[in-house]
């Protein structure tokens, strides 16, 4: 009670009733609420309906806005991983990446394991977009790659595939990667195939023209323009369609996921 | 109605005791208090969460970008002082201001901790960004829906066009009603039946604020911009529409201080009151009372 008596204080006066209000929401419930398993179902209408009306508005799979060359950062922050730094991946940046494979698996007709070089030779786009990050901050990039859409054509989805999932090098929570989906604190991230076929979902590999540096994931990154800055996974070795994300790690379909961020990061 | 007979100390009852009327006038309609009284608790749970989601990344840019390496209009952190005290500093524009305890660097349980804004005012208390997303988009449904609930009825019964929206007398009036409320003089009769101007203005400049409070949160999302990229060209980018959010959220926390402060001045029972039961007693009419004073004495 100590704080709410120092909040009365500084509320004191004029502005009190007002104050003192979003006081005791705070001090006495707001930290137990956010714990609780029933309040955070109600907060989660509130994704819902973000999710929802989006989709609703971007049904027409309006683009993202796309920059002028001198509107480019020049300090583009990397974040998240900036070096996945272990024996395996440090091999693949000293061989440039010549073994890295790109696998296209789970409920697909014909599953690809393509290379960095079969990937450049397919027909490739290149886009001057704004990168949002979640903390508030944005910084703009030119990416070239792959649009996803045609290596998902190129693989045949089986009937009742929903989402693409996608399996990075990188592991978050310090851990040296151990490979294996169920890592602990392996990055993943996860779309829906409204996104995955949007023309500007992009597998990049080329930032600003030059091969993705390590910091930016390289070889391969998603770009996923229309959402927050989590959902672009670097550090790209597999893509698996699926018809559920409950199973796959926390079961929210990504790494932030897992730890409390709103899967559709389109807001 | 009611009566009201304690509240005239206008000298001595040498005349015969005489009862005054008190008129009284159904001001607020339903739909407009129970839209109030969810703003007033929402509006909180907005600023807490928004300041909360504001500590994640503590700089405001114009333009469309800006991250750690691009110059900041604005922003607040943390250093470590030469005996190891943590100090909060905040930047606006080219000065620097120490701002310990309150921005940047704070008690939090005790110790001293690097936040941007205080514990006490953010929700959740401590720096959670995913908690406080949670709250804050879905508690600006909650204002949105009450907001255009609030804009499509004052809109069909013509309450804004016919009390919000001033007249050219009202503008006429502006530099009276400024001196009356320097003065804390409040309209009696015939004229608190009405908004003043002041107030018409206020509230006028309320629905603005909170509309561009809506049109730059949406041009934060990817999503909408996508949609809608004309949002960006009105607000001169996404950084920038992030900073008019804050300073948009300035304009409406000032405007509740003023609100708050007006009620405890113009009378906070009667102004209390009708903004819970719809129903306000008109202050007898000031000019009348003198008159009156001037036939008796």
């Amino acid at each position: 009670m100590a704080r709410l008596t120092r909040r009365a204080a500084l509320a004191g006066g004029l502005t009190g009733s007002g104050l003192l209000l979003a006081g005791c929401s705070q001090t006495i419930h707001a930290d137990q609420l956010t714990g609780a398993a029933a309040f955070q179902h109600v907060l989660d209408y509130g994704a819902d309906w973000t999710l929802h009306t989006q989709r609703f508005l971007l049904g027409g799979g309006a683009l993202a806005r796309e920059y002028r060359p001198s509107d480019i950062s020049r300090g583009f922050k990397a974040n998240g991983t900036l070096n996945p730094d272990y024996p395996a991946y440090n091999q693949a940046v000293s061989e440039a990446f010549a073994n890295w494979k790109l696998v296209i698996d789970g409920m697909v007709a014909r599953p690809l394991s393509l290379s960095l070089t079969q990937l450049r030779r397919l027909p490739a786009r290149t886009q001057i977009t704004r990168h949002d990050c979640v903390e508030g901050w944005s910084a703009i990039g030119g990416w070239t790659g792959v649009p996803l859409g045609l290596l998902l054509k190129a693989a045949r989805l089986q009937a009742g595939a929903r989402y693409a999932v996608f399996y990075c090098a990188d592991n978050l929570d310090g851990e040296p990667a151990k490979g294996g989906a169920q890592a602990p604190g392996q990055y993943y991230e996860s779309l829906d195939l409204a996104d995955a076929f949007h023309p500007q979902t992009l597998i990049a590999y080329a930032m600003n023209g030059q091969p993705l540096a390590v910091p930016h994931g390289a070889p391969l990154r998603l770009r996923v323009e229309r959402q927050l800055g989590y959902k672009h996974a670097k550090y790209l070795q597999r893509i698996s369609l699926t018809d559920t994300l409950a199973g796959i790690n926390g079961g929210k379909g990504g790494y932030w996921e897992d730890r409390g961020y709103e899967w559709y990061a389109g807001m | 109605m009611s009566t009201d007979v304690s509240v005239e100390p206008m000298g001595p009852a040498v005349e015969k005791p005489r009862h005054t009327r008190r008129e009284v006038i159904y001001r607020h309609t339903f739909l407009v208090r129970v839209n109030h009284w969810i703003n007033a608790l929402v509006i909180f749970l907005m600023i807490g969460s928004g300041l909360n989601i504001f500590g994640a990344h503590p700089r405001l840019y114009w333009g469309e970008k800006g991250d750690a390496s691009d110059p900041a209009i604005a922003s607040i952190g943390a250093r470590m002082g030469p005996h190891g005290a943590l100090h909060g500093v905040t930047h606006i524009g080219a000065k620097t201001f120490d701002t310990t305890g309150v921005l940047g660097a704070s008690m939090s349980h005790g110790h001293m901790v690097g936040l941007a804004w205080p514990s006490w005012i953010i929700l959740p208390g401590f720096q959670d960004l995913a908690d406080a997303r949670h709250w804050h988009f879905f508690f600006a449904w909650v204002l949105i829906f009450n907001g255009v609930a609030y804009l499509a009825w004052s809109l069909a019964i013509r309450h804004v066009q016919r009390d919000l929206w001033p007249t050219w007398k009202d503008i006429g009036l502006l530099p009276r009603s400024v001196w009356e409320h320097v003065r804390n003089k409040h309209p009696t009769g015939e004229e608190a039946k009405r908004y003043n101007v002041l107030q018409k203005l206020a509230y006028l400049g309320l629905i603005a604020l909170v509309l561009g409070m809506v049109g730059t949160g949406l041009t934060m999302s990817p999503g909408i911009d996508a949609f809608a990229p004309w949002l960006l060209d009105l607000f001169g980018g996404r950084q920038s529409a992030r900073t008019l959010h804050f300073v948009f959220a300035s304009g409406i926390v000032l405007f509740i201080v003023v609100h708050v402060a007006e009620v405890f001045l113009a009378g906070p029972i009667n102004e209390t009151r009708s903004i819970v039961t719809g129903n306000y007693h008109v202050p007898p009419d000031r000019t009348a009372k003198v008159q009156q004073a001037k036939e008796r004495g």
